[in-house]
């Protein structure tokens, strides 16, 4: 298999590499010049995603190849610390990237649950499932489930929860290259996901895990500078100080004295945001009303308020001097009027929620679980860690991830390689926070209390692009911005940082192609994990085990193809919210594999039927809580004990251990081979062992 | 195949490491988190210690446990002679 040794290997890795970065950066700089000399900005922009993506083909086209274990699993000669970069991009994706420093900046302590569960997750790899899976040395986690438990039954269930959880994610993926293509390009959103499933095709079609695992590890450098860089320059300009992770301490105290500044109406500038606040309020009781008007007299009363628009129009049309605007305003509302009573219910509920929200004090950043009383905070905690452990087990749980420890050369490199991972993975994800309150800093003492105006230019141009990452309105009519006259949503923070750094336009492109790299490389170990689990799981290992090499990976390659186009296709819909997509895949993951894989593991009476019974008992409990009380699905039955559907793996988790427990202990003890197959993963080497390792 | 008295220490060690382990993982994430109200007024390099731990401090330690035991599991091999070739 290896034809040089791990150590000369590694060294050419290492200067690939390193001229690999080099180049990179010589790219960037010319760019750079570009702008000096005054190439617009758009050219810039298709220039940076042209090229990159030109890049990851390259890689993957010279990554093709024949062989079933290099398509599988890149050889198994990937070093630890390479297949940390890829694990770290293959793990990073859009929703990490360019949402999380929105999240936290909107949530605070309570967005953390995510920091904490995407990296803690790494902690049950390393210790509970990387090095055995990798003394295992199959192709897919489906391939442990058929082994350790026997049958085709465990495999099937494997086989369904994997496309299960990574078709959810992959969705997520997709729909962030869809929206960085589109808004950097200015191509439409589902021409976007099209032009950039093109991009995560050639990466992975021609060499399957090799490729993309040689394609990751480019994606994750990029992925890496890309964040870096407007931080590091934010944190000199706020701070002076260019670790932004050290610095950061004494700039969120200034945020939560601000905070209290803003907070308390006897200051100059608390009074003006209670002014603002206090109009919210009175919209806030305006659409309640409303709300409660129609309850009383339905479509009558949506026909009287109508009547009303109307005729207000219509006197001020009557008027000779009427301002044109405000017929026009006049007009506009009688046009934008509810049709009927549950158009009107919506509408009216939303702008309630709305106003609510922006009447209401600022929360503190820092504040753990803010809430008005005891009950109210103990929800918010008992979430907070549902989400963390869900977060966690998911990770240990999500094939994709589980897949790359596969391609280590040996256990004792798996060990180390999980060490890279996290490392590379930490690199960002403790930077995101210092991200968070930086931007928040900016936002509370620069753009607060500015001019209508001259409002700073990042302001203006993001909200000229889109309105709902970034909109100010003057709602007390005094020309100062209040804080609570400020819409940001969450994706903006990493979008405009470089921005609100004063950064070059060469560096808002450089972000972008950081996003995609992040967004391109997710995309790529899902759908290999779903073609794979068809093609190697279901057609080889079940309908055709005698099928020749050459027919697998024409039917890998195929699959692929086939999975690809309807993922996009699913995309281009924009089914659900991209957030809750990415929390059900790990709480279908947990529930689904964690406990019948760690189990396999530790507890060697764990038999056929207890990993049949369990599977299904966590995949089952996860689907039903979520489809019964996730709002998109239309039930909305009551919460159980108010855990929110993104953690339904804390009742799948029980379910699933509890199910593998009972199913084997009513059932025979598993055969002495099966017992054998567990010693075999538990010591990295054994005289007289069996070998189960697939070339 | 058949185990040995050696071959059943470095299990039990194995699993001892690792419980251990995951008790660290356990009180950062969980006990820090669930107790994080009360702790919110130690102070670390200006963050709230609770804040600290959430955006860096357990981030830390989640990355020191699998470097040790990466660290002592390779080393573990060596003693009870269940390591691998070097290929």
């Amino acid at each position: 298999m290896a034809t040089q040794s791990t150590a000369s290997f590694s060294a050419q890795l290492t200067r690939y590499y390193s001229f690999y970065t080099g180049g990179f950066v010589a790219f960037v700089i010319l760019i750079a010049i570009l702008e000096q000399m005054g190439v617009p900005n758009k050219i810039l922009g298709y220039m940076f995603l042209g090229a990159t993506v030109l890049l990851y083909a390259g890689i993957g086209i010279m990554s093709k190849t024949a062989d079933v274990s290099e398509y599988y699993v890149a050889g198994r000669r990937v070093p630890a610390l390479f297949n940390g970069m890829a694990t770290g991009a293959d793990w990073m994706s859009a929703a990490s990237f360019i949402g999380m420093a929105g999240t936290l900046y909107l949530s605070g302590y309570d967005g953390l649950a995510f920091v904490l569960g995407w990296t803690g997750g790494y902690c049950l790899v390393a210790l509970l499932l990387a090095p055995y899976l990798r003394k295992f040395g199959q192709f897919t986690i489906p391939d442990f489930l058929g082994a350790r438990y026997g049958g085709n039954i465990p495999r099937s269930i494997g086989v369904f929860a994997a496309i299960l959880c990574s078709f959810t994610y992959v969705i997520a993926q997709i729909y962030g290259v869809g929206l960085i293509t589109s808004r950097f390009t200015g191509l439409e959103f589902s021409v976007g996901v099209f032009a950039g499933l093109a991009g995560i095709l050639v990466c992975s079609f021609l060499g399957g895990m090799k490729a993309v695992t040689w394609t990751q590890v480019a994606q994750y450098i990029i992925l890496i500078v890309a964040y870096m860089i407007p931080v590091v320059w934010l944190s000199v300009k706020h701070t002076g100080n260019p670790v932004p992770q050290i610095a950061y301490g004494y700039v969120l105290e200034k945020v939560t004295a601000r905070e209290q500044v803003l907070n308390d109406p006897t200051t100059p500038d608390g009074a003006k945001e209670a002014e603002v606040r206090a109009i919210f309020k009175q919209k806030q009781e305006a659409a309640e009303g409303k709300l409660k008007a129609l309850e009383a007299g339905g479509a009558a009363y949506l026909a009287e308020e109508k009547g009303k628009l109307v005729q207000a129009a219509a006197d001020l049309k009557a008027k000779p001097d009427a301002d044109p605007a405000a017929v026009a305003a006049a007009d506009k509302a009688v046009a934008d009027f509810p049709v009927d009573a549950a158009a009107a219910t919506a509408a009216w509920k939303k702008a309630a929620a709305g106003a609510k929200a922006k009447a209401g004090p600022i929360a503190a950043h820092a504040e753990p679980f803010a809430g008005k009383d005891d009950e109210a905070r103990n929800k918010k905690r008992k979430n907070f860690l549902a989400l963390v452990l869900c977060l966690m087990v998911g990770t240990a749980a999500l094939p994709h991830i589980l897949m790359r420890y596969y391609t280590t050369p040996s256990v004792k490199e798996a060990r180390k390689s999980v060490f890279w991972s996290l490392f590379f993975i930490f690199l960002l994800y403790f930077t995101a926070p210092a991200l968070a309150v930086l931007a928040k800093f900016d936002v509370y003492t620069l753009l607060v209390g500015s001019s209508f105006s001259e409002l700073p230019s990042w302001v203006s141009a993001w909200a000229a692009v889109d309105k709902t990452l970034m909109s100010v309105t003057d709602i007390n009519k005094d020309g100062i911005v209040q804080l609570a006259e400020i819409t940001i949503g969450g994706d903006l923070i990493v979008l405009a940082t470089p921005e609100i750094a004063g950064l070059p336009y060469v560096i808002t492109g450089l972000v972008a192609a950081g996003g995609l790299a992040a967004a391109l490389s997710t995309a790529d170990g899902l759908l290999l994990t779903i073609a794979n689990a068809l093609s190697h799981d279901v057609y080889y290992k079940m309908i055709n085990p005698h099928a020749a090499t050459t027919r697998r990976l024409a039917i890998s390659k195929g699959l692929l193809l086939v999975v690809a186009v309807f993922a996009a296709y699913v995309t281009s819909l924009k089914p659900g919210d991209i957030l809750f997509l990415v929390g059900a895949a790990f709480s279908l993951a947990a529930s689904a594999f964690f406990p019948a894989l760690a189990l396999g593991v530790f507890w060697k009476r764990a038999n056929k039927w207890g990993a049949i019974l369990g599977m299904s008992a966590g995949l089952g409990t996860c689907m039903y809580y979520m489809f019964m009380t996730y709002p998109f699905f239309g039930v909305n039955a009551p919460l159980w004990w108010d855990i929110n559907p993104i953690s339904a793996g804390i009742f799948g988790m029980p379910a699933g251990i509890i199910g593998v427990v009972v199913g084997s202990l009513l059932t025979a003890a598993p055969s002495k081979e099966v017992q054998d197959l567990v010693d075999h993963v538990r010591y990295p080497n054994l005289e007289g062992d069996i070998k189960t390792e697939a070339a | 195949m058949q185990l040995t008295e050696k071959h059943k220490q470095y299990w039990q060690k194995n699993l001892r490491l690792t419980g251990i382990l995951l008790a660290v993982w356990f009180i950062v994430t969980f006990v820090i988190g669930y107790l994080a109200r009360d702790l919110q007024s130690i102070t670390i390099l200006g963050f709230p210690f609770p804040f600290y731990m959430a955006a860096q401090g357990s981030l830390v330690v989640y990355v020191l446990i699998i470097w040790y035991y990466a660290h002592a599991m390779n080393k573990l091999d060596q003693e009870y002679g269940v390591h691998e070739g070097d290929d």
